[in-house]
């Protein structure tokens, strides 16, 4: 087993930080991983990305060309990396701000209105929670139960009280995926 | 405890790391890709646990000669920075070499030349493989390909240079300093006591001479028989660490028809690409040197003798391809090198099209 | 009466200090180096503290000052003494760690290293030797040299269009939070020799005690670079140097 990931959008949205809990949530379950971002002026504002690898072996390269799944935040990590995604794999999109819907017909495409859902919850930190439940659901590499206890591993212990309404964001995310 | 298997960035193991090797004093100014080192050392207070001494410099001119100071005084010092940062350490790199002092310097690489960019490269390989500051001298130069190997390096870093009396550098990049991976850090060593370095390291300037002749830790001789004689002793080091110390990884040699050799992260986008020819049935197999000086020159040379060519992977123009040429005995084999500049990093399929170049003999 | 008679340790007036080895020193006739270095090493040992010191040397004149006095000693790059000072002084606490420091070394190519040591309140005693000329290197001129004063660099006098105006650092270093004494004395009388001695004394027990930066400058005189017999370099000083540089005392903080 191995899956590799691509998360990217606007630097704030989030995206490394989803990448983030995805790895721990590995981790928990005793998988490899590599957690791999862009860095650099472009957190702050630009467009960000983050790669994660995860394998039951030994992970070569951090570092990977095509992808099992891509996370696309906004229109321009959607015109980069929509033809990075293998045949047959999967391509998760907010369609909030795209103006040019994707057109692969060989790989699976999955529209999640996270923005929405955020507004609708009326808390903007659910935003990167919502997707990463869409991509959990979709992609079934690591468990629900393995994200909460690497979000718990992310977020400082002051913040623990954002617990409930964060898991609440996640099952939300899977909700919206069929 | 100490197996726990934890998830960080390789600057974070490199901190880490060190708080766990008992390392006396961290001296660094925050430089693109590497702050994590001086931001993860400043929230977890070691001066609170292990009483090291961390502190944030004014330059990275007066970091390095903290470390300097710091070594002389037979102490266990270091320091991190990013490629331009460490242009500007050179000097105080060369007068720890001159003196004798084990010291470790970490160089997270970014692209170059002049301020160039933040993202990750390795176009300081000669830099830091053929001396950098003035005179002849060299720095034990460890690569690390992994956020394991960024934790490891910096005990086995500190081991060596205490062994040698030299300093020793970890030549790492931006790929391996920002990316987050599985790690399992060292159990923490006490710090050594005031006895075990005087016992130790003789020569230091502790300030505690009572039974002793005062020490002088100097770089200077202007009596140029007796500095020479100085340079013939570092030679001789070196002709040592040389002998003792070459380390290296090889993947898949034993059949391989072509070989690759790379260093650092980019040794591992290497392997996805031979992972993939030998998937397709060639045999393709990856030296990647681990110790940059002393260069694993024998190891390349032994591998090359059954294979029709190599392919030498850096992110810079070609630096290390010349030692790849200096320990390939035949002339006439053919080494070619694949580079990408300017803190790009290449992908596995263009590494995989470059081998296909070499097999198929086209430019 | 036999010389032998007179060769008593009743009869005895001055003896050079015991730190102060028999090398035979590199300075030039009249230079303040000497009668500094012999401060530094009788203080040392009035103070006990022999086996408690560590020096860090700079580059310029004072080169070779690990040569002369018995402690250990660090030979720092250039302008890096204060730095390594640092490092020195937080990984041993308890020594006494000080710099001996000359005008170019100090106030120009080490200005960022002698501002911050002294601004983070770093527990060192800088001894700084400021003579308003590169002596080393052959009479060019350093930061402190005076508006009009004539070096190898300006043949014609500084002027100060071309080469800026005197840096008098040590009031600079006043001004800072992290130091707690900063002194300016000379070396070119037996009273100002006297003062001077307290000043390095109060300055070392400042660093063995933690109690922040302390700066000692010593107007010096460089015959050699100057031109001019030790005598009338001494007039010399007197005359100009204390115009821009007066003697005594800019900042001193009990406890």
């Amino acid at each position: 087993m191995k899956q590799e990931i691509i998360i990217a959008g606007f630097g704030g949205q989030g995206v490394l930080s989803m990448g983030k809990i995805l790895a721990y949530a590995a981790l928990m379950d005793n998988l490899e991983v590599t957690w791999m971002p862009s860095y650099g002026p472009e957190q702050r504002g630009g467009t960000a990305n983050v790669t994660v690898v995860i394998s039951d072996q030994e992970i070569s390269s951090p570092i990977v060309d095509t992808f099992d799944v891509a996370v696309i935040l906004n229109q321009q990590s959607l015109d980069k990396f929509e033809h990075a995604v293998r045949p047959g794999g999967i391509l998760i999109f907010d369609p909030y701000g795209i103006h040019r819907m994707p057109e692969r017909t060989d790989i699976r495409i999955i529209p999640v209105n996270a923005m929405d859902k955020t507004i609708e919850m009326g808390n903007a930190k659910s935003y990167n929670m919502i997707l990463l439940g869409a991509l959990i659901k979709a992609a079934p590499t690591v468990s629900v139960d393995d994200v909460l206890k690497g979000l718990k591993k992310v977020l400082p212990e002051r913040h623990h009280h954002l617990l409930p309404a964060n898991e609440q964001a996640l099952l939300k995310g899977m909700e919206l995926v069929d | 405890m100490s197996q726990e298997v934890k998830l960080m960035k390789g600057n974070e193991a490199i901190a880490h790391a060190a708080i766990l090797y008992g390392v006396d004093g961290y001296f660094g100014y925050p430089i693109t890709p590497q702050s994590e080192v001086l931001e993860t050392l400043e929230a977890e207070m070691p001066w609170k646990t292990t009483g090291m001494v961390v502190l944030q410099a004014e330059s990275e001119v007066s970091s390095i000669n903290m470390v300097y100071g710091g070594a002389a005084t037979g102490k266990a010092v270091m320091t991190s920075s990013s490629s331009p940062g460490i242009s500007l350490m050179q000097e105080g790199i060369s007068y720890l070499a001159a003196s004798e002092l084990p010291a470790l310097i970490v160089n997270v690489m970014r692209g170059g030349p002049g301020l160039g960019t933040i993202h990750p490269s390795q176009s300081d390989y000669f830099q830091a493989t053929k001396g950098g500051g003035h005179g002849d001298y060299h720095l034990i130069v460890l690569a690390p390909s992994s956020v394991q190997e960024m934790a490891d390096f910096v005990g086995l870093g500190f081991d060596l240079a205490f062994k040698y009396r030299t300093p020793a550098m970890i030549l790492a990049d931006g790929v391996v300093g920002q990316m987050m991976e599985k790690v399992v850090l060292p159990e923490q060593r006490p710090r050594r006591t005031e006895e075990q370095i005087a016992r130790e390291c003789p020569w230091a300037a502790t300030g505690h001479s009572k039974g002793r002749k005062p020490n002088v830790v100097t770089s200077l001789e202007l009596d140029s028989a007796l500095m020479e004689k100085n340079n013939e002793r570092f030679q001789e080091t070196y002709r040592l660490i040389e002998k003792n110390e070459v380390r290296y990884q090889a993947y898949h040699i034993e059949d391989a028809e072509y070989l690759v050799v790379a260093f650092g992260s980019i040794a591992r986008i290497c392997l996805k690409a031979i992972e993939d020819a030998r998937e397709k049935g060639i045999k393709v197999g990856l030296i990647r040197p681990i110790t940059l000086w002393p260069f694993p020159y024998d190891a390349i040379r032994e591998a090359s003798r059954h294979t029709k060519g190599i392919l030498v992977v850096e992110l810079n123009a070609g630096q290390m391809i010349e030692d790849v040429r200096l320990a390939v005995a035949d002339p006439t084999m053919d080494i070619r090198h694949f580079g990408r500049m300017g803190g790009i990093v290449p992908n596995p399929s263009e590494i995989s099209a470059a081998l296909n170049r070499l097999m198929n003999h086209e430019s | 009466m036999d010389i032998q008679d007179i060769i008593k340790p009743e009869n005895k007036v001055y003896s050079s200090p015991r730190l102060l080895n028999d090398s035979t020193m590199h300075y030039c006739p009249g230079c303040s180096h000497g009668v500094v270095h012999k401060l530094v090493a009788e203080v040392i040992d009035e103070m006990g503290l022999e086996h408690n010191a560590i020096g860090i040397a700079p580059v310029g004149c004072a080169v070779f000052a690990y040569k002369y006095i018995d402690v250990d000693w660090i030979e720092a790059a250039h302008g890096r003494a204060p730095a390594l000072a640092t490092a020195a002084k937080r990984l041993n606490p308890d020594r006494l760690v000080f710099t001996y420091q000359g005008d170019g070394d100090f106030a120009a190519i080490g200005t960022a290293e002698s501002i911050h040591a002294a601004n983070r309140g770093e527990n060192i005693a800088i001894i700084f030797i400021n003579n308003g000329i590169y002596g080393m290197t052959g009479g060019q001129m350093a930061p402190t040299t005076l508006e009009g004063m004539k070096t190898a660099t300006t043949p014609y006098g500084r002027n100060v269009e071309l080469n800026g105006y005197p840096l008098d650092i040590t009031k600079l270093l006043a001004q800072l939070d992290g130091t707690c004494y900063v002194t300016r004395q000379s070396v070119h009388k037996p009273a100002a020799v006297r003062q001077a001695k307290k000043a390095i004394r109060r300055a070392f027990e400042n660093s063995v005690n933690r109690r922040g930066c302390s700066v000692v400058e010593i107007l010096g005189t460089c015959s050699s670079g100057w031109k001019m017999t030790p005598h009338q370099s001494n007039l010399w000083m007197e005359e100009h140097m204390k115009e821009k540089y007066p003697v005594g005392d800019l900042k001193n903080i009990e406890e």
